[in-house]
């Protein structure tokens, strides 16, 4: 296998030293974090590396050397390099050249233990990888299908192929601590070399604004113990919810909408009401050129007209309170635009309860009438429900129950279209209500599961959610070793709502389409917002 | 080193095959798709506008026709967004992995990497299209839960070429198309270390 190593761009115009880092065996692969400049003593190096091993789980050692030779340097440099891979022995041992001033580079990897086969190379061929070492180390790996077995802590990174590298320098954090411009044992090159701040305050500010994270994250954690993207997306929901909710708020009180909108309710309600009285009329008559059953249809126009007329006249006596009610639901939406819908959708729920009921005692007679009939339909047949073994058997009736059966079964066949016809009449107005309830359900849910925090840190910066990586292959000669540009390559919009989407309360329908037309033709009544773990009556 | 050979696709459009060598360990196949034609972009808008001018004589409504023009300009640029691919490039790293760039007409670039662990197999899928068979080469990836099972299929171009075809180098005749051969190369480069390295050293004569 091709020896890949992967070495921090930031490190590329860095002094002669040492680089330290991870070696993965399994896929040939050495992972660089920093270089280690002269002079050092080799002793506190490996303290170093032993204390970053014990802070972060991850087994460091030293790869191999680095060589960059400036302009009039002398020979020897490279001689003393090659002398290093004495007191630090590992296998393989890299050394990379850069040339000054040049994009050339050069690398070897030599094995000293291995006995040279005949035909195969002493030296592996390497391949270099540059990655940007802060963006590697802030992103967090989204992979395709993540197993859910897989622990945040595992004993050792057993993550394979390109999640290793992410994982060394995930865990490898307090390696970065010290710097090459700080006074400790060790100097060392990292990303945190690039950037240093040229004004003081800056600086101060950068080292403050350690302590307050932890402190912030701290107070978080005691919060709930989600993760802190999901915490942040929480939150960002929760404000902008708020802040539309002020916003309307505002609108509401500006041009002092409340009253001319209260006074503007009642006639509304009446006119409603009115319609639906045409409607009554028309269904007693001939509708749509249908012939009904007089007695019948006169009995249930009446009595829906009574219902009716009971429920303007409870209109009225309530047209006093709207507007200091409306005042107040207004009050209510500066907790949220999700609680104004909802107590929006709570009021129109009161006011159209009218076409409830009708629904209501609609389908209930139809149901009777559908249930009468298929019993009919049997005895007219000879047969009947056993209801010990839930299925049709034979029964050979008397002659008197026969003839009084297939009568009822006549009358109730005749009025069918009767009872159907309002049925049908008071179900689509049911669910024209319904259908408006629910889009305000919709826009709740929307509001309310939607991961803003996420979206927003995949537009302004998207190294930090990843779903994987993409290489570039930079200039390259003949005879030089294989450099590529590793590169994050950012989640799509559609993953990133899909992964961090918050939990939704109670938006979905409990049947499928199937059911549901099942259920209106036979009559049944549908509850559109019961949950699955309700009690059933 | 760079060698260029041009196809055509199964509606009869050019391809253009470009093929780099970076080194023994990575290689870089660009396939260039045919651009949008004038006259396809020309036909659409004409139709489109002579459609809202038709509903503009019966509705007498001057908003048909500045939603036809949002229509057309909004659809266009969708079009070059997100349909519309002008070259799809196919990079093999050995032991790294396999790298497929989509750019599309807009100049968006959508990359998927796939590391070497996770193919399974390369394979060559037959299909019939509409009246004649279509062969495109696919890579099969491993299901980290069932050893034996295939998680998913990738095409690995979403433009495939017609029929193997014969392939005249200066050298000699070679029946076998580029993208089978590209299949050995593939297979090699994934299973055995040393006959890789020997048939990536030799010059291509395969092609």
């Amino acid at each position: 296998m091709v020896l890949k190593a992967f070495f921090p761009t930031c490190c590329a115009s860095a002094d002669s030293g040492l680089l330290v880092g991870r070696w993965v065996p399994e896929q040939s692969s050495a992972v660089v974090l920093a270089v280690v400049h002269f002079p050092f003593i080799p002793l506190q190096v490996k303290e170093l590396l032993a204390q970053v091993h014990q802070a972060g789980r991850v087994e460091l050692a030293v790869l191999g050397t680095w060589c960059h030779r400036r302009q009039g340097a002398e020979e020897s440099l490279g001689h003393f390099l090659e002398g290093l891979g004495t007191i630090f022995s590992h296998e393989p041992w890299l050394q990379l050249c850069r040339e000054p001033g040049s994009k050339l580079w050069s690398c070897k990897a030599t094995r000293r233990q291995v006995p040279p086969r005949r035909g195969a190379p002493y030296e592996d061929q390497v391949m270099l990888v540059f990655y940007d070492q802060r963006k590697v180390l802030l992103s967090q790996l989204h992979p395709p299908a993540a197993l859910p077995d897989r622990q945040a802590g595992d004993a050792a990174p057993s993550a394979g192929g390109l999640a290793a590298v992410f994982d060394t320098v995930a865990r490898s954090e307090a390696l970065f601590r010290s710097d090459r411009f700080d006074d400790g044992p060790v100097r060392l090159s990292h990303w945190q070399s690039e950037g240093v701040e040229a004004s003081i305050l800056v600086e101060l500010a950068k080292r403050a604004s350690g302590p307050v994270c932890v402190l912030l994250t701290c107070l978080l954690s005691l919060v709930s113990a989600a993760s802190a993207c999901r915490k942040a997306n929480v939150l960002v929901s929760v404000l902008l919810d708020v802040a539309l909710g002020l916003a309307l708020l505002s609108w509401l009180r500006g041009k002092d909408r409340i009253g001319p909108l209260a006074e503007a309710l009642v006639p509304v309600a009446d006119h409603v009401a009115e319609e639906l009285q045409h409607l009554l009329q028309w269904l007693m008559g001939a509708p749509a050129g249908l012939k009904m059953n007089r007695a019948l249809d006169q009995v249930l126009g009446r009595f829906f007209l009574y219902h009716l007329h009971l429920w303007i006249s409870y209109i009225h006596l309530m047209s006093p309170f709207i507007e200091r009610i409306l005042w107040h639901v207004g009050l209510s939406a500066c907790l949220g635009l999700t609680v104004a819908l909802s107590i929006l959708s709570d009021i129109i729920a009161l006011l159209t309860f009218h076409i409830y009921c009708f629904y209501v005692y609609g389908a209930r007679l139809y149901c009777l009438k559908i249930c009468g009939l298929s019993s009919l339909w049997r005895l007219f047949r000879g047969k009947k429900w056993n209801v010990l073994r839930q299925r049709v058997d034979s029964c050979s009736y008397d002659l008197d129950q026969l003839f009084i059966g297939t009568l009822l079964f006549t009358i109730l066949v005749f009025l069918l279209p009767t009872t159907a016809l309002y049925y049908l009449v008071f179900t689509l107005l049911r669910l024209l209500v319904v259908a408006v309830q629910g889009l305000m359900h919709l826009l709740v849910d929307l509001i309310n599961s939607l991961p803003l925090y996420s979206l927003g840190l995949r537009l302004c910066r998207p190294y930090r959610l990843a779903a994987g990586v993409k290489f570039r292959v930079l200039e390259h000669e003949a005879g030089r070793p294989l450099r590529l540009l590793m590169q994050i390559n950012p989640l799509p919009y559609g993953r990133v709502v899909h992964t961090y989407r918050l939990p939704s309360y109670g938006c979905h329908p409990t049947h499928s389409w199937g059911s549901l037309c099942r259920k209106l033709f036979f009559g049944e009544l549908i509850y559109p917002w019961r949950q699955r773990g309700d009690k059933q009556d | 080193m760079e060698d260029e050979r041009s196809f055509s696709d199964i509606c009869g459009g050019r391809l253009a095959l470009q093929r780099r060598y970076y080194s023994p360990s990575c290689r870089e196949f660009c396939l260039s798709c045919p651009r949008l034609s004038l006259r396809s972009l020309t036909a659409v808008t004409c139709a489109v506008w002579l459609a809202a001018y038709g509903l503009f004589t019966l509705c007498e409504n001057s908003m048909i026709l500045s939603a036809a023009i949002f229509i057309t300009l909004l659809g266009l640029l969708g079009y070059l967004h997100f349909v519309k691919i002008d070259q799809e490039t196919l990079l093999i790293i050995d032991s790294l992995g396999i790298q497929m760039t989509s750019s599309y007409a807009s100049g968006k670039e959508s990359t998927t990497f796939i590391e070497m662990g996770k193919v399974k197999d390369v394979v060559i899928n037959e299909a019939i299209y509409m009246q004649k068979v279509i062969y495109y080469l696919c890579i099969l990836l491993e299901d980290p839960v069932e050893p034996h099972g295939i998680s998913q299929v990738v095409p690995v171009f979403q433009v495939s070429t017609e029929q193997l075809s014969k392939v005249f180098s200066p050298k000699k005749i070679c029946y076998l198309s580029p993208f089978s051969a590209f299949l050995l190369l593939l297979r090699f480069s994934r299973n055995v270390n040393s006959s890789c390295q020997d048939y990536l050293r030799t010059p291509d004569s395969y092609f």
